[in-house]
């Protein structure tokens, strides 16, 4: 993988440099002085409100106020409380976390630290995905580091705040990606999503209060305290201030990773930055946020990235994974592989998911094989919508907005197939 | 504290129930260790056989069907016996889109199997794989746990063909 993204931000401006990854190396660039600062002069709930008024979304996916889950967290108690970092990145076109977790290991840890102080919890386990050995194995590096250096540990850089930071890999399953299916898997079991409430604020954890971010959340939040509320607001939208880091992939000239503002537009990452789609061919339709998200077509690419300008265009910013689809390409082929893809990894509790998933999938291969029926397009619409709502986590609406979009944008692709009883795109990536 | 059955079994090794006994004091419940116990017990031998599960589920105070139940969730965990090599394809969009799949089929003819399949010399497993988080550097396969990026048929054929 490429060691800095080919467009560099306050997250990833040192990424390229191997000794950002060591504790002296990330010291020596100001690394761990906004946590000592927001450990030593300020107060847990000043820090919270900092990080609310910051304007802070999760860049998990739900992009949900990050200071706001914060304040979920009860004041006090007896119990002892708990953070998760979440980096179980498995969202097809997401690689992001992974740049994070190899290349600036440290960030990600003062963000915890700070997190930690605010939330009053005594440890994190960061939870990696069982695919990303070496991430995995680069962080535990840095964490024992940590802790040789007195980062980590019963007296936080002198402060007499205490934190530990557990790392478990998971064994693949996508549904631990889910924040209460990663709860689950994280104590042992399988990774069934619970039901909610109670949320993970009340009973996470263990059953202790726990407050679950994902791994570029946290990496935002020491350049926060570090620089304060107006330059994080400055960047980005008034919504959605900050930075990301998009994910291009597919059909495009210059793949890889790209921190850009919030509200950049859709069309200035895919032609201006990842060099649009190459062969010389034109864009046929894009998927802006990873594989939940609904695809977008090539006349809508205008839109900025930021979910109060996506959701105007029915889809969302996601994970930031942006998956680029040439002229060629056959939308029934793309439905082949993400319903697929979600009928594999459904974890089976809820009967609307465990069997929607299915007939999804099945009807789009039909339809593929030219074997498709007048009907087939309702059933699709139909089980995308009972899906869509009905079940204990957002997998199975992760699963029915594709279809949904799909059927939205791309409807003559569909049409063709049944009518012609093939598939007449002869030049679309193989199945 | 070890028991003396899961000792005795003898189907795990000492160093094995020791890294899992570390594991252990990381967590409130020692439970929440289970999945680093299965990811130690699999080391061993590249797959957990009936009596690693039986020895781990002693080792947590579970019976056997609720380690096996944890095992069968998880894609990573095999309940039976595996290639010395694992070669797993990643198949899933951005990577189709840049020609996963006729590599995968490419591997497929070369190594004489199927996807999901072990060759007959017990030498390569092959599998498909759901997003592994490579899709800039599509397509790609993970080899033993090390990803392999910007894959073209010939340059894959030749990783394979390295593998004892």
């Amino acid at each position: 993988m490429q060691s800095i993204p080919y467009v560099t931000g306050y997250l990833t401006e040192h990424c390229g440099d191997d000794a950002f990854r060591t504790f002296d190396g990330y010291v020596a660039r100001g690394g761990y002085e906004a946590a000592r600062e927001a450990l030593r002069a300020r107060k847990p709930e000043e820090i919270v409100e900092l990080v609310k008024n910051a304007g802070l979304q999760g860049r998990g996916g739900a992009g949900f106020s990050t200071g706001l889950k914060w304040s979920f967290m009860p004041a006090g108690g007896e119990k002892p409380k708990y953070l998760v970092c979440n980096a179980d990145e498995s969202e097809p076109g997401s690689f992001k976390d992974r740049l994070l977790l190899e290349r600036a290991p440290h960030q990600m840890l003062e963000g915890i630290l700070i997190a930690g102080f605010a939330t009053g919890a005594e440890k994190t386990f960061v939870y990696v995905r069982g695919e990303y050995q070496e991430p995995a194995r680069t962080l535990q590096a840095a964490i024992d580091e940590a802790y040789a250096r007195g980062a980590l540990g019963p007296d936080v850089l002198g402060t007499g705040f205490r934190h530990d930071v557990v790392v478990q890999r998971g064994a693949g399953a996508y549904i631990c990606g889910e924040e209460t299916g990663l709860l689950e898997s994280l104590e042992g079991k399988k990774g069934q999503p619970r039901k909610k409430p109670p949320f993970p604020a009340q009973y996470g954890a263990f059953g202790m209060p726990t407050t679950v971010n994902n791994v570029e959340t946290f990496s935002h939040v020491p350049h926060i305290l570090r620089r304060g509320v107006d330059w994080f607001r400055s960047i980005g939208t008034d919504k959605s201030p900050g930075t990301t880091l998009f994910g291009v992939s597919g059909h495009v000239g210059r793949p890889g990773l790209y921190e850009l503002p919030l509200g950049t537009p859709l069309d200035e990452i895919v032609f201006r930055h990842a060099g649009g789609v190459r062969d010389g061919k034109r864009v046929k339709g894009v998927i802006p946020g990873g594989m939940s998200m609904p695809i977008l077509p090539a006349d809508q690419l205008d839109v900025r990235m930021a979910n109060e300008f996506l959701r105007e265009r029915k889809t969302m910013l996601g994970t930031g994974g942006v998956m680029v689809m040439d002229e060629d390409t056959c939308m029934v082929r793309v439905g082949c592989v993400i319903t697929y893809f979600f009928r594999d990894e459904s974890c089976g509790q809820c009967t609307q998911c465990r069997e929607g998933t299915g007939w999804l999938h099945k009807v789009f291969q039909r339809i593929e094989r030219g074997e498709g029926r007048d009907e087939d397009l309702a059933i699709l619409e139909d089980v995308a919508a009972k899906m869509e709502g009905q079940t204990i986590c957002a997998f199975a609406d992760a699963a029915a907005w594709p279809v949904q979009g799909l059927l939205r944008h791309f409807r003559s692709d569909f049409e063709i197939h049944l009518r012609e009883r093939k598939c007449p795109f002869e030049r679309s990536f193989e199945l | 504290m070890v028991s003396a059955a899961a000792r005795e079994a003898g189907a795990l090794r000492p160093e094995t129930v020791a890294a899992i006994e570390r594991e252990m004091a990381k967590y409130p419940r020692k439970r929440g260790a289970l999945l680093p116990a299965l990811h130690l017990a699999q080391a061993e031998e590249g797959w957990l056989s009936p009596a690693k599960i039986a020895a781990v589920a002693e080792l947590f105070d579970l019976r056997p069907i609720e380690v096996r139940e944890v095992v069968s969730f998880y894609n990573m965990f095999h309940d039976r016996p595996q290639g010395r090599h694992e070669v797993c394809v990643c198949t899933n969009l951005p990577c189709s889109l840049r020609g996963a799949r006729d590599l995968l089929r490419a591997l497929e003819s070369h190594l004489g199997i199927e996807a999901g399949e072990t060759t007959p010399d017990g030498r390569v497993t092959l599998r498909h794989e759901e997003c592994l988080g490579a899709c800039a550097w599509a397509p790609m396969m993970r080899v033993d746990g090390g990803y392999h990026e910007d894959l073209d048929v010939e340059r894959a054929k030749k990783i394979v063909d390295g593998l004892e």
